[in-house]
């Protein structure tokens, strides 16, 4: 099963899905879009500041969706010693840096017109902050060490401590008074938002994350190049 | 029409700043990712090219190397 990922197989796939994810996010974002700012009502509360919701939203489920796998493969990386596995964290780790600053950024100009304040440390959007210090720190342990052991283990380590606050994340606005609003979509329980809203959400949300595949397969295929070149210098 | 989607209602500011720094930030890091793929591969044409006859058909002969040259400028020569 673990040879489904041998680079050498995935190399020939990468090349094959890149220009065919790079075609259909950009259909899937331009229909994305159109439902979100023209197609979909202004909220009856929050008028049309509510369509920052289709940025902010699958953001926010996307860096969240990423931190988790790579916190689950960091455990394969310590148990297996699987060097392919912690190839995969470290090109899937840009994308999600970039949607959870992306969160953080339209979390904060949807505060403005909302809550009438940039920022509050509220347990969601602190514990969001944590999220992208635990991204951050995991790009930098590969930045900072040119033994790749070394950043192997390290970068593991703190997506695997980070894995502690993912939940935290989720449930924060349950456990805690917050300034931010319990969860309108559940998988588990009955979704609150209409399908009005619901439709361009998951529109958005599917954009967002062919655009993390497509940010994937470039930065794999890119470390793929890189640990070839190594092996060029070596023959 | 346009007034409408362009001011919403008095929220257009905010509405749109968050739209063009979610897509600007796509674009960044897109073509940062691009532009550092596009450089590891001309640095491996550049090595390939400068390999001796002998050590060319050692890295034909290799797997891996079989699976990246048909995406290089090297895969032309």
């Amino acid at each position: 099963m673990l040879n489904y990922f041998n680079p050498n197989n995935i190399l020939v796939i990468i090349n094959r899905l890149r220009k065919f994810v790079f075609a259909l996010f950009i259909i899937v974002l331009l229909i994305g879009l159109f439902e979100a700012l023209v197609l979909s009502p202004e909220d009856y509360k929050q008028s049309d500041s509510v369509r920052i919701m289709y940025v902010h939203v699958p953001s926010a489920w996307i860096s969240l969706g990423i931190f988790s796998l790579i916190s689950i493969l960091s455990f394969g990386i310590l148990i297996f010693k699987n060097k392919n596995f912690s190839l995969i964290t470290k090109s899937l780790a840009p994308s999600g840096f970039l949607f959870n600053v992306i969160a953080l950024v339209t979390g904060s100009i949807w505060g403005r017109p909302t809550w009438g304040t940039w920022w509050a440390w509220d347990a969601r959007i602190t514990s969001m902050l944590l999220l992208a210090i635990f991204y951050l720190m995991f790009i930098l342990s590969w930045r900072i060490t040119d033994d790749t052991d070394k950043a192997i283990k390290a970068s593991s380590v703190i997506a695997i401590i980070g894995l502690i606050n993912v939940p935290i994340v989720k449930f924060s606005v349950d456990w805690w008074s917050t300034l931010h609003q319990p969860a309108s979509v559940n998988l588990l329980k009955d979704t609150t938002i209409h399908s009005s809203m619901l439709v361009p959400l998951v529109i958005m949300t599917a954009a967002f994350a062919l655009f993390s595949l497509l940010i994937f397969l470039m930065k794999y295929n890119t470390e793929l190049i890189k640990i070839k070149n190594k092996g060029l210098d070596r023959l | 029409m346009i007034n409408e989607i362009l001011f919403m209602n008095g929220y257009g500011a905010y509405v749109w700043s968050s739209f063009i720094f979610t897509l600007s930030s796509f674009f960044i890091l897109y073509s940062a990712i691009k532009l550092q793929l596009v450089k590891e591969q001309k640095k491996f044409d550049m090595k390939f090219r400068n390999l001796s006859s002998e050590k060319v058909e050692l890295a034909k002969k290799q797997e891996t190397y079989r699976e990246l040259l048909p995406n290089t400028s090297v895969s032309k020569i």
